[in-house]
């Protein structure tokens, strides 16, 4: 066992799980932090208690590997310091605070390993924060880890290969799925046909994903702009106009999202420089293709690094460790480097062709109303923050947040940003790189106020 | 009125809790969230309006699901695992 060095890994995911078992297969103990009281990330989450399902009923085509990751942390548990139901709520000088309950202490590091992964990128929608509506992730979550649907007759909206998982989810636990409601046109699906060379079995996959929908009697809608949700104290109903038609579907449940966002405050307190995605319009930390930041000894690997995929995730997880072990002087295997490297490209063509069949609709920004809430915490409109760029001159997304709140709530940004950063672009004619990127604050997400400090712990 | 539907997990033991004094039971295994929005559907009002909120990403992101217990503490419905004997007091007061 190699003490000299002494890695931690913020989430226990696909990424952080395959960094993990790669240090401790060097003969590493890790210490391994995640805010989920169980390992397996989002995608492969794990029930609070068991029940009747079984891991295909859960995971569905992606169950064997479900299987392996949660079979492959059950190895490696007793070999790295695990901290579940723990949140890493700072970061500075090689060391991180995380609480776990009432009870924050000081964890230093050599190397550091974040795998912090995603969450939806949503948009406001008139009456997005009603009861009822909830994001797409959240739908599935509801589903997975719980059991329920997300209402009795559920309508799935925006954008993304998640909008079709889970309504197909939906609908083979036995949910009344009304209507998916794709904002993308027909015509950006002909793309998929280019991702048949690339990947052919998750192409295949989604076609009968849409095609079963389909078949069991749920309208399936394309080009899509959704007008509002309709409902008073709880969801009723959504409208939308489709081909310059207006169309309403009664229902008391939406889900609903335009694919993932990074979470990356972990890596922006680590100092890591940021760089900007055009095609996920978003910033994303700087990395080598080894998941190597500008931050010596700092790793990133996941969704967080950038939004490719579960699958991607093990490999870039692996690879962040393997890069690890390098840096440190330990044997590290080049030709296994070799394999993930080519395996983690090609996924990355393919997440550019889902991308075009996926797109962000860009028409979203100067087609959304003044009236309608864009930062939910803070409960500050669009209109809000089109007047502080037109009348005050704003053109910084920082300055936006310090004059109108947007981003400044208890989410920090994770809902609202993505959307703030289009409103804030298209009102003073930027495009969104050149608008800035919310600054990470500690601590990143709320911790109890009571929570009681204990000495460093090394 | 329930937001929530269960479509499995009906045979797991029943969890007593108490929502707003009234006595109520949720299922082994149920987050403070779901227990909730399985017999009602609002676990706050926002913080301004006063409009009623039922959570939105339910993987602690959004901080759009707190909700208070008897003792004067908050827990993030979400990720709150239900616990027998809970009391739990959905938000009725907005902040200002």
């Amino acid at each position: 066992m190699s003490d000299a060095i002494r890695p931690l890994i913020v989430g226990a995911g696909p990424a952080g799980i395959r960094a993990a078992q790669t240090l401790v297969n060097a003969g590493v103990r890790p210490v391994v932090i995640d805010e989920a009281p169980s390992s397996g990330g989002q995608i492969y989450r794990q029930r609070l208690v068991p029940d009747e399902r079984s891991a295909k009923d859960l995971y569905g085509s992606e169950a064997a590997k479900a299987i392996a990751l949660h079979e492959t942390f059950a190895q490696i548990r007793d070999r790295i310091d695990y901290l579940p139901g723990t949140l890493v709520w700072n970061l500075h000088d090689k060391a991180v605070d995380a609480v776990t309950g009432q009870r924050t202490r000081r964890i230093a590091f050599s190397h550091l390993i974040l795998a912090t992964g995603a969450t939806d990128r949503v948009l406001p929608v008139p009456g997005w924060t009603l009861p009822g509506v909830f994001t797409l992730g959240g739908s599935q979550i509801a589903l997975k880890s719980q059991g329920c649907a997300i209402g009795d007759k559920v309508v799935f909206l925006g954008s993304g290969p998640l909008l079709y998982v889970v309504a197909w989810q939906y609908v083979k636990a036995g949910a009344n799925v009304a209507a998916v409601l794709d904002t993308a046109p027909f015509s950006a699906k002909f793309h998929l046909l280019r991702g048949l060379f690339a990947q052919p079995s998750v192409v295949l996959r989604g076609f009968r994903y849409a095609a079963e929908l389909m078949a069991h009697g749920v309208a399936v809608r394309f080009g899509v702009q959704p007008a509002r949700i309709d409902g008073t104290t709880r969801v009723e109903g959504i409208v939308w106009r489709e081909r310059g038609k207006e169309h309403r579907l009664a229902c008391d449940a939406v889900g609903y999202g335009f694919s993932l966002r990074s979470e990356t405050q972990l890596a922006d307190l680590a100092g890591c420089r940021f760089t900007f995605d055009t095609r996920d319009r978003a910033w994303r930390p700087e990395r080598d293709g080894a998941g190597r930041t500008s931050v010596s000894g700092v790793y990133i690997a996941g969704d967080g690094a950038g939004i490719a995929g579960a699958d991607a995730a093990e490999l870039a997880g692996e690879r962040a460790g393997l890069a690890l072990l390098d840096d440190a002087g330990l044997p590290a295997d080049h030709a296994r480097i070799g394999v993930l490297e080519r395996k983690l490209a090609s996924i990355q063509h393919f997440r550019d062709i889902l991308e075009s069949a996926f797109p962000f609709p860009e028409a979203w920004a100067t087609s959304i109303a003044d009236d309608v809430t864009l930062c939910r915490c803070e409960e500050i409109a669009v209109g809000d923050a089109r007047a502080a760029a037109r009348d005050q001159g704003i053109s910084e997304l920082n300055r936006l947040k310090a004059l109108t709140r947007v981003g400044m709530g208890r989410c920090q940004g994770r809902m609202c940003a993505s959307a703030a950063v289009e409103v804030l672009a298209s009102t003073c004619g930027r495009s969104p790189d050149a608008v800035g990127r919310l600054r990470a604050q500690p601590p990143v997400k709320p911790i109890p106020l009571e929570v009681a400090a204990e000495g460093e712990a090394a | 009125m329930a937001l929530l539907k269960r479509l499995s997990r009906h045979e797991l033991p029943l969890v007593p809790f108490t929502l707003n004094g009234e006595a109520c039971s949720g299922r082994a295994g149920d987050t403070v969230l779901t227990a909730i929005l399985t017999q009602s559907d609002r676990l706050r009002l926002s913080d301004f309006s006063g409009d009623p909120r039922a959570g939105f990403c339910q993987m602690g992101a959004c901080q759009d699901c707190w909700v208070l217990t008897s003792d004067g503490g908050r827990v993030r419905a979400c990720s709150t695992a239900l616990k027998p004997e809970m009391s739990l007091r959905t938000i009725t007061e907005p902040r200002s």
